[in-house]
């Protein structure tokens, strides 16, 4: 059995459904994101983990014990909250320590154990200071060290890194994985940042309007995402009208040009398709043989810093986004010129509503091309 | 210093004339009276400098005035405090249907500002001699007077009659305080364990604590100022300071006027003193609310 | 006291800060379970609150006929006279306080910032300075040469006039300061400067127009403080003061106080409910507290 289950989770907030029929295997020491926009029920459903919301139906199992209903003071799990909550009034070291003076552990006890988690985040020398005294990344080290002290079965955090600079967030999130390895300590990561998620997780599961869109690996979520909103949400996507010239050969027709798919297609002729196309999966020019190709009008050229991204106007609303490594030798097209693009014809998936996409054996030998 | 740097001559500025009418008027109205009572507590009779007011501050009736305007300032503010916090507590944080909150504070602005004569008038009516209530109890047989030693004309009397202005303005003015309580860190603290009772013993009482001292001391200059009400209570049988400055002021004393101006100067010091401390209380309540 | 970035939450110019919706910006507190705790507390606060004014009511029937009280309080010509003069003196408090705070906190903010904890000092005052030791001083001051005022009538108005409107300076400049600072002003005169026009026609046409709500709390909470103050009137002998007739009322009747009480409690009533209605939608409102 998984060490945090979620069967059935639903919550209510009067009317409004906040999260409809969650189901979540965890493993001990897994690390899993909770990925969408806001308002779709990711933080919510954190919060029904650690107790301050009450599912309206469904369980929630920890380590065998049933703690749907345990009020959130008696269910051993640590928070990181998005804005630190850091106790004003208290040092930095008693703010650590709270966890472990309100269960009454002993003052020795309690002192070896905060040094060590202020060495753990890099602020052995800060146990002193006041929060207000800290920086944004610092503080949020001091909840992450607070969330540790009393040994949780479960980390929970709330988009703790998105009140922080950029540059900030990165480091603090690859420490904030480390440290999570180091302890082997079961996580959840809920971020509306497709970056994070990806990075840090074992696990990604996306998230829209309540329900549970995808759950997989980083990879599988990212190159094979189950519905068109997984697709557009994580990554860039480029998404092309396609009409069907030929479902048995695979050829069809994007504004007007030809293209052909490494697979037949399922649908009749004459029908539309939506396409979805990665950025990675376009280059400049007309590649090698065999390859996909479009001509169009540059429409924009965009410095990124260590990439460059081209837009791509094949006609009127068909745009196609590529991204270019940025090298002094790039030689960048013009705007307004013409430009043809090239992408393999195993490049593009064939996305319908809401229904899954991917047969499960491009999955399978995808992973086996690995 | 480089040759480049050269001193310009800067044109005066008058903007500080919009000012001038204000200070001008501050200044007559209330720069002058302040300034010749405190230039008249250091001058005797005749004229001249002399301390000898501020000695006989320590004499006759007047250290009584002081001492009992201190004591029931220090009970209304600190009974004011508590009851009122608790009351501020109980429509904010208590779970009660919202509109009561909103009720509570309109009323506690009506009701911190009924003051004076009328607030007296309505106590007399309540528990004075014919009162109300007097009459309440004494057709149950306990005659407020004799059984239970009470009487609205006494110190004790003019306290529970203060405490009609000092609730509602604890109330106003810490509401924004508990305001200020963020959820998360009730959610912090019981995430980490804590009960109800170690929450608010550990971190929200610490938290409000400036505040709650700082308005207690804002009602302890509140109450130490007031005379309207009194004087219409107790038509100055109590011995406080503003009723004795009062008497000062109408000139039914032994003519001293050297002295009143020394016991005006006596509590606007008090005053000044406890504003100072609230204002570094509120300083650094401020600074922890807001973090 | 932050100087811009909008008005301190605490701070003896934020006595005056009245009930707000929760601050953005901070999770309000959500509502919890009802506490019997918090009922009971409510319920005792209720009971000390309002037996105090039923006994005022009850009080002021006890005549035989029960209306004999109020009939006669109306019939006093005393009454209205003085509502009138406490009325009267309470306006030009008004006009006198708010042409000299409006100009002054307008220059304040766009003129000289720097000036700014030397205007809120001196409007601080009033808590230091209690009425008794203020009326002390201006009778000493202007009882004697050069500034003989208190030997006429129109002198002594002058001189209660004079001290009103240092009673409201708290709460007009915090309520004048407030609403400049929720307007932007300093943008609104560049535009009009821009646009050419003058100071005066600045002040007037765009300054207080948008100031209305501020004024108006302003105004009204200085004629509840004008009508109920009685320190200050009494000793400058303004027997036609409001409160000064209720206080001698209170000496000479037993039934008509209370009558009077209820009215002169109803009128507060009234003028902090139109308070409350005028300050909704506006993201500050000023709290009063008066004659002791």
């Amino acid at each position: 059995m998984s060490f945090l289950e979620l069967t059935g989770v639903q919550k209510y907030f009067g009317p409004t459904l906040a999260v409809e029929d969650f189901n979540l295997a965890a493993e001990r020491g897994e690390f899993v994101s909770f990925l969408g926009p806001s308002g779709c029920g990711k933080t919510t459903t954190l919060r029904m983990i650690a107790g301050f919301e009450a599912p309206t139906a469904g369980s929630i199992v920890l380590d065998g014990n049933d703690i749907t209903n345990r009020p959130p003071n008696r269910r051993n799990v640590g928070m990181v909250f998005q804005s630190y909550a850091l106790f004003p009034n208290m040092t930095v070291g008693d703010n650590v320590g709270f966890g472990l003076k309100v269960r009454g552990r002993p003052r020795d006890q309690i002192r070896t154990r905060v040094a060590e988690l202020l060495e753990l985040v890099h602020l052995g020398d800060k146990g002193g200071r006041y929060p207000y005294q800290l920086s944004g990344g610092q503080q949020q080290r001091v909840a992450l060290a607070r969330a540790l002290a009393f040994e949780p079965q479960v980390l929970l955090l709330d988009e703790p890194l998105s009140a922080l600079d950029a540059k900030i967030r990165v480091a603090l999130r690859h420490e904030i994985r480390a440290i999570q390895r180091q302890l082997g300590i079961t996580t959840v990561y809920v971020t509306h940042d497709q970056e994070e998620a990806l990075s840090l997780s074992d696990r990604v599961v996306v998230m829209s309007e309540g329900r549970i869109e995808q759950v997989g690996p980083p990879f599988e979520v990212y190159n094979f995402p189950a519905t068109g909103f997984v697709a557009s949400f994580v990554g860039t996507l480029n998404v092309l009208p396609a009409g069907v010239v030929d479902p048995a050969s695979g050829r069809l027709s994007v504004a007007g040009q030809e293209i052909r798919m490494a697979r037949p297609v399922e649908a009749r002729a004459g029908s539309t398709l939506t396409l979805a196309l990665r950025p990675e999966m376009v280059a400049l020019g007309t590649g090698p043989d065999g390859s996909n190709r479009l001509t169009g009008r540059v429409a924009d050229v965009s410095f990124l810093g260590s990439i460059v991204r081209i837009r791509i106007e094949i006609a009127d609303g068909v745009v196609i986004i590529l991204d270019v490594f940025n090298e002094p030798t790039l030689d960048l097209p013009e705007l307004d010129a013409s430009a043809t693009i090239s992408f393999p014809p195993e490049g593009p998936l064939v996305l319908a509503s809401d229904a899954v996409a991917v047969a499960a054996d491009e999955v399978a030998a995808a992973e086996a091309a690995l | 210093m480089t040759a480049l740097t050269v001193r310009a001559r800067r044109r005066p500025t008058f903007a500080w004339v919009g000012v001038v009418p204000f200070f001008m008027f501050s200044l007559a109205a209330l720069g002058l009276p302040v300034g010749f009572l405190v230039i008249g507590s250091f001058r005797d009779g005749d004229g001249n400098l002399t301390l000898q007011n501020f000695a006989d501050l320590t004499t006759g009736t007047i250290p009584t005035a002081f001492m009992n305007s201190v004591e029931i300032s220090l009970v209304t503010a600190i009974a004011g405090g508590i009851f009122g916090f608790m009351l501020a507590w109980a429509v904010i944080m208590g779970g009660l249907p919202g509109w009561i909150r909103s009720a509570v504070m309109t009323f506690s602005g009506v009701a911190s500002n009924f003051a004076g004569v009328p607030l007296a008038l309505a106590f007399v009516f309540t528990i004075g001699n014919l009162g109300l209530i007097t009459k309440f109890l004494a057709e149950n047989g306990i005659n407020l007077r004799r059984d239970l030693g009470f009487t609205i004309y006494s110190k004790t009397g003019l306290e529970i009659v203060y405490l009609y202005f000092q609730f509602p303005l604890m109330v106003l003015i810490i509401a924004p305080a508990l305001d200020g309580l963020r959820r998360e860190w009730r959610e912090a603290a019981e995430n980490l364990g804590a009960s109800a009772y170690q929450y608010w013993r550990h971190v929200a009482l610490p938290i409000l604590a400036p505040s709650i001292l700082g308005t207690m001391i804002l009602l302890f200059g509140n109450s130490l100022g007031a005379q309207a009400t009194a004087f219409q209570l107790t038509g100055g049988t109590i011995e406080i300071i503003t009723i004795a400055i009062g008497r000062q002021i109408r000139g039914d004393v032994l003519h001293n006027p050297g002295l009143g101006y020394a016991m005006a100067m006596g509590m606007v010091v008090i005053m000044g003193f406890s504003i100072l401390v609230y204002t570094l209380l509120q300083r650094r309540s401020e600074r922890w609310l807001r973090s | 006291m932050s100087a811009g970035s909008g008005p301190p939450p605490f701070g003896p110019l934020g006595v005056m800060r009245s009930w707000l919706k929760p601050r953005p910006g901070s999770s309000p507190q959500k509502r919890r379970r009802s506490s019997l705790a918090a009922w009971v507390i409510l319920l005792v606060g209720v009971a000390y609150f309002i037996v105090p004014l039923i006994a005022t009511l009850e009080f002021s029937l006890r005549p035989k006929p029960t209306t004999l009280a109020y009939t006669n309080v109306l019939a006093d010509p005393k009454f209205g006279g003085s509502l009138l003069y406490s009325f009267t003196i309470g306006i030009i408090t008004i006009i006198v306080s708010l042409s000299i705070i409006v100009p002054t906190a307008f220059w304040v903010r766009l003129k000289v910032p720097g000036l700014r904890p030397y205007v809120e000092f001196v409007t601080l005052m009033p808590f230091i300075i209690p009425a008794v030791i203020l009326v002390f001083g201006i009778i000493r001051v202007y009882s004697a040469k050069p500034f003989v005022f208190t030997a006429t009538e129109l002198g002594s108005d002058a001189l209660l006039v004079a001290a009103y409107v240092v009673l409201s300076f708290p709460y007009m400049y915090r309520a004048v300061d407030t609403g400049l600072a929720s307007i932007d002003v300093r943008s609104l005169t560049e535009a009009a400067q821009s646009l050419g026009a003058g100071w005066t026609r600045i002040i007037l046409r765009v300054i207080l127009p948008n100031l209305r709500t501020a004024l108006l709390s302003g105004a009204f909470l200085t004629l509840a403080i004008v009508i109920g103050e009685y320190t200050i009137a009494v000793f400058l002998a303004r027997n036609n003061q409001f409160g000064v007739y209720l206080s001698l009322l209170g000496q000479n009747k037993a039934f008509e106080p209370a009558a009077v009480s209820l009215i002169s409690f109803g009128l507060t009533w009234i003028a902090m409910i139109v308070i409350a209605l005028i300050g909704r939608g506006s993201r500050d409102r000023v709290t009063v507290v008066g004659a002791r």
